[in-house]
């Protein structure tokens, strides 16, 4: 447990070592604000709700947390440091927990400095504040689920620009798996057992019920154990892939 | 302090350490030598627990490594090759996380980080970034982070390396200071500091112990050993290297002209033990023939030689290497 604090102190202290930080949430605020107010035409819907806020979220991590998470081990093996930080008395799974957890907790950061959101719709109008934190709730845990799918991905290569093709691609999958342009590939021959399985899969889904205001343990219970998954996985892949 | 046994790494075919057996006791530097790619490295990043051996195992203060890993991690400090640390750290930061990691807190903490920065001479760049320090820094912070927790078993792989002769001695005279209390591996293929700090020398190629001693006995096995070196100047003459050849106990000579000096290298007879006679014979001849010596010394023996002659994994690198 020592080790792990030490690593999540470490990590999360760099990301604020550096400007990237500051950069990350500052365009993040920027982008979420852009897509809210022009995209989404948010004074147009004329609700006093932050659904069009969230509907965005997904496309955002989509592109900004693998950002966050390229380098988590990328960098790690491209600098030699995977040598040292597996050789100092730490467990694997703390390393991978304390990265992941840095990670998670800084993106957690971000979306929280989006408050300002949740006070222009309380001065606009009587929003729902129960459904607004439920859509934190599930926002953050989401983030979770790319950060662990980015995570293992980073592991696999040491190059950083690989690491965040790959893990866009991979969370996409991830993203859209109950949407049409997933299911029609499957539809025509797959029995539909093995369709709700995957569509089962989405992100959106299981989001998009968070949002509804119903924070629904399968939800929840689903969005940890996909990180569980990625995170153990990513464990298997820096345990194999740290000779080369 | 150290048990290493039948140590072996296989990568798919290649067989990069190949059951390596040897163990260090307190108070001994073991300076590991070897061309690049033969296996020195490999193995101490199997003894330092971040490879796993594909057979064998080690032992450090009793902890098996593969078995009790953290343990046996908890009473190592190790250098890495090219002294890896996180670039965006200030050193001061940069230690204080190995702190963490090593268990120390508070006034414990603090006093560490306190003498591992003085032993290594860091105190004028602690709150710079680890990323804009020379490679000299670089590879001190490395060393201060493998002496932080003060660790009864040291391994540094290479922790010379790309530093300038000064700092190349002050390293050295730290290793020398720590040595006592210590069991110290050191990978090297500067041969020079195998003399310097080292009390017994490894010399291992594509995987395998092939020498096993202490510095002078490695250069016994020289072919320079007790070789008698004598250098003079003005006219030389065939007759000179005959009367040199006339002296007892002398093998063979090879002469060597440069400039206006002669330098004739004279091998003794390979009987065993004690060939001191030879330059004491050499000596009263030059007087005797009122010749011009210039210089006149017995060779201990040649490390890079023996060097060469034992490996062979990379003949382009250890030849340079070992020069």
């Amino acid at each position: 447990m020592n080790e792990l604090l030490a690593v999540f102190r470490r990590e999360l202290g760099g990301y604020f070592a550096t400007p990237l930080a500051f950069i990350f949430i500052v365009i993040f605020l920027f982008t979420m604000g852009a897509f809210t107010f022009y995209l989404g035409a948010y004074y147009e819907s004329d609700q006093a709700d932050l659904t069009i806020f969230f509907n965005f979220h997904p496309w955002l991590y989509l592109f900004l947390i693998p950002a966050i998470s390229m380098r988590l081990w990328a960098e790690e093996r491209r600098s030699g440091s995977i040598e040292l930080l597996l050789s100092l008395p730490i467990p694997l799974w703390a390393a991978v927990t304390g990265k992941f957890l840095a990670a998670w907790v800084f993106s957690g950061i971000a979306l929280a400095l989006t408050f300002p959101m949740w006070l222009t719709v309380n001065y606009l109008g009587d929003p729902d504040n129960g459904v607004i934190l439920a859509g934190y709730i599930g926002s953050f845990f989401m983030a979770g689920g790319y950060l662990a799918i980015g995570s293992c991905l980073s592991a696999v290569t040491r190059n950083q620009v690989i690491a965040f093709v790959v893990s866009v691609a991979v969370s996409f999958l991830f993203t859209v798996s109950g949407l049409p342009i997933v299911m029609d590939f499957f539809a025509s021959w797959a029995p539909q057992q093995v369709l709700s399985t995957i569509a089962s899969f989405s992100f959106l889904t299981h989001f998009n019920a968070i949002t509804q205001g119903v924070i629904d343990l399968r939800d929840i219970i689903y969005f940890a154990t996909l990180i569980g998954a990625w995170l153990i996985a990513c464990g298997i892949v820096v345990d194999m892939k740290k000779a080369g | 302090m150290i048990v290493i046994d039948g140590l072996t790494k296989h990568f798919g075919p290649f067989t990069a350490v190949d059951g390596i057996g040897f163990s260090v006791a307190k108070g001994e530097v073991l300076g590991f030598l070897g061309p690049n790619g033969a296996g020195k490295s490999t193995t101490m990043k199997m003894v330092t627990g971040f490879l796993a051996p594909s057979a064998g195992t080690a032992r450090v203060c009793g902890h098996d490594i593969v078995t009790s890993t953290l343990e046996a991690q908890r009473v190592i400090g190790y250098l890495p090759e090219g002294a890896p640390a996180y670039g965006d750290m200030t050193v001061r930061g940069f230690l204080k996380f190995i702190a963490r990691v090593r268990r120390l807190a508070g006034a414990d903490a603090e006093k560490a980080i306190g003498s591992a920065v003085e032993a290594t001479e860091l105190e004028g760049v602690l709150e710079q970034p680890i990323d804009t320090l020379s490679k000299g820094f670089r590879r001190r912070v490395g060393l201060a982070q493998a002496i932080l927790h003060n660790p009864p078993v040291l391994i540094m792989d290479e922790p010379t390396d790309g530093l300038d002769p000064n700092q190349k001695f002050e390293v050295r005279k730290l290793i020398k200071r720590m040595a006592a209390e210590k069991a110290i591996v050191i990978s090297t293929h500067i041969l020079e500091e195998v003399d310097a700090i080292c009390t017994r020398a490894l010399i291992i190629d594509r995987g395998r112990i092939v020498a096993d001693g202490t510095p002078a006995e490695l250069m016994a096995r020289s072919r320079y050993h007790n070789a008698v070196s004598l250098t003079l100047g003005g006219r030389t003459t065939v007759e000179m290297a005959a009367k040199l050849r006339a002296i007892a106990g002398i093998e063979s000579i090879e002469v060597s002209p440069r400039g206006d000096e002669t330098t004739f290298t004279l091998f003794p007879v390979r009987t065993g033990e004690g060939d001191t006679v030879l330059i004491d014979a050499v000596a009263r001849l030059a007087r005797e023939e009122n010749w011009q010596v210039r210089a006149l010394y017995g060779e201990a023996g040649r490390l890079d030689e023996v060097f060469r002659r034992l490996t062979r994994s990379d003949t382009n690198g250890s030849g340079k290497e070992a020069a």
